[in-house]
């Protein structure tokens, strides 16, 4: 190891050694991973684009109901978040609590299952939802055949990973397995209990809530996929990559410990905040809004920190297009994590609800916390998924990450100006009481920004297809055959089995 | 809002869970030494030949 860090790594941290070790690691699966997670991507973020311009020119629905904005928005969504950001953190997990783990992946055939059970839980999304088959929940809309899908090839993820975790090498589990360990666990809470439905047939289920118990239950889950699929889960990529891509330790570790419990028991109840000015008991509203408001503070150590990593080599930043694209990542979760809180105050909802700010606010965590961070992570993994240093092209990785970037400046820009120009045409009353604009007019004033909402799209979108190209041309000049070795990052001779 | 006794309990149960785990981690020495850990990660993976590189 060619880090100048104290070498005496050895001594009581090394857990006993198993009598029989492979030597290798299991990096199948992480493969697989990565690779979808770019096809995903692609599928996702033209869905995106696509339904941008059916907003901006309404025609392109061409009356086929398959083609319409509301089949093909939740496709967007569960492509974006589930596929993408799913497979991403799935690879990234796997490749993660194998090396902090020092230790191959535990039931190497059941990650295959979870591997390949996820991608049919993907594919069964795109086919259902354009047909029209829904639960009509937000971000939890695939009926019940595909939800129980979901949670047996969750549950068989959660096997693999703590598994893994269960037979470490190392005493200490590093601060990345716990952010990816909540993400599991929290995950596989909130679908069993958001998705409980009664089932009157193949394809329809009746929610097992109703009215405004099923909304509460709706955002408890909602905001807590936020919380824990992208938020926690991605942290946890950040907290193994940002360093290793640096390589520099993360500035304080002491900090990401707090970080972690801070978070997790703070954010349970932020859901509310989705449901201000609704039937929802008042006092449970301002509940959700003084949770939300808490949570700034553990989001923005945990930025400090990431960003803080670099202190005494910014110069890294400047000349390596992957730390970029981590570090601005970490820029944009800052933004939306002070954006967020400031929204789930009742008086600047009173404004922002329901108007394209929400999607300004939202796409400015979804692509640049989530993407930006995702996009980092697989241009450090797939060389290394086969056999290279380095992506084929650097400087392509360069031009995508402004592309990206200027991308997102465009969308969440677009969607401020749009949103707050929405709210204060909405709420604007003449002398007699009644309301100054129409609501088409709102709709007639959002056309331009709309346009420039999907140039933004566009350029993101191009940015993927880059580095699609970039990751084939990898793959293609490099090989997956050789398994990775295991190397103990202990610096004592024989305190690991060879 | 009966849904409030189900997800009350539930939230109260997970911190409880959570306490349980974080007693658990200090227990276990999980923190006692963080600057070694937070750079142990560092060595973890094997550095390939850049020379074998095509690139």
């Amino acid at each position: 190891m060619d880090v100048a860090f104290p070498a005496n790594v050895a001594g009581p941290n090394i857990a006993k050694p198993a009598s029989v070790a492979s030597t290798t690691y299991e990096d199948g699966p992480v493969r697989v991973f990565t690779l979808a997670a770019v096809l995903w991507g692609i599928v996702g973020m033209t869905v995106g684009v696509l339904i941008a311009a059916q907003l901006t020119w309404p025609e392109l629905n061409f009356g086929i109901p398959w083609l319409s904005y509301g089949r093909l928005r939740p496709l967007h969504t569960n492509a974006v978040i589930f596929a993408f950001g799913g497979c991403a953190l799935m690879a990234s997990s796997l490749y993660v609590v194998q090396r902090t783990s020092q230790v191959t992946l535990f039931l190497p055939k059941l990650a295959w299952f979870v591997c390949w059970g996820w991608q049919a839980v993907i594919v069964a999304a795109a086919i259902t939802l354009p047909l029209g088959i829904t639960q009509g929940k937000e971000y939890a809309e695939l009926e019940w055949p595909i939800d129980i899908l979901i949670a047996v090839v969750w549950v068989a993820y959660a096997i693999v990973f703590f598994g893994t975790i269960g037979m470490r090498k190392v005493r200490h589990i590093y601060v990345a397995n716990w952010f990816f360990g909540a993400f599991i666990i929290a995950v596989a809470l909130l679908h069993i209990v958001n998705s409980a439905a009664i089932p009157v047939g193949m394809w329809k289920s009746y929610s097992a809530y109703a009215g405004v118990q099923d909304a509460m239950i709706q955002w408890w889950y909602g905001h807590n996929a936020v919380g824990f699929f992208l938020t926690a889960g991605f942290l946890g990529m950040m907290y193994y990559f940002i360093p290793k891509q640096a390589e520099r330790p993360i500035y304080s570790y002491r900090l990401s410990i707090v970080h972690f419990w801070a978070l997790i028991f703070t954010y349970m109840w932020a859901g509310p905040h989705h449901l201000h000015y609704t039937a929802l008991p008042d006092w449970v509203q301002s509940i959700g809004m003084v949770f939300s408001l808490v949570l700034l503070a553990p989001s923005w150590g945990g930025m400090i920190n990431g960003v803080m990593t670099l202190s005494g080599a910014w110069h890294k930043l400047r000349d390596d297009p992957i730390l970029k694209f981590l570090i601005v990542s970490l820029s944009f979760y800052g933004m939306s994590t002070f954006e967020g809180p400031m929204m789930s105050i009742k008086t600047v909802n009173a404004l922002s609800h329901y108007t394209d700010w929400t999607i300004g606010h939202v796409h400015s965590g979804a692509l640049g916390w989530v993407g930006l961070v995702s996009m980092g992570t697989l241009y450090y993994m797939v060389p290394r998924m086969f056999g290279r240093t380095k992506m084929y092209s650097v400087p392509a990785i360069e031009l995508h990450f402004w592309i990206a970037t200027l991308g997102i400046v465009l969308y969440i820009a677009a969607m401020w100006m749009a949103g707050v120009m929405q709210g204060l045409m909405w709420r604007d009353v003449n002398p007699d009481g009644t309301l100054v604009y129409s609501f088409v007019e709102s709709v007639k004033a959002t056309f331009p920004f709309y346009l420039i909402r999907l140039c933004g799209g566009l350029l993101y979108l191009a940015g993927m297809l880059l580095m699609a190209w970039n990751v084939v041309m990898t793959a293609r000049a490099g090989s997956a055959a050789g398994a990775r070795p295991i190397v103990p990052t202990s610096d004592a001779p024989g305190a690991l089995p060879a | 809002m009966d849904v409030l006794f189900l997800l009350v309990p539930l939230s109260v149960l997970l911190v409880f869970a959570l306490m349980a785990l974080f007693a658990w981690a200090l227990q276990s020495n999980q923190f006692d030494d963080l600057q070694r850990e937070g750079a142990r990660i560092l060595g973890d993976d094997e550095k390939l030949d850049a020379n074998q590189d095509p690139f």
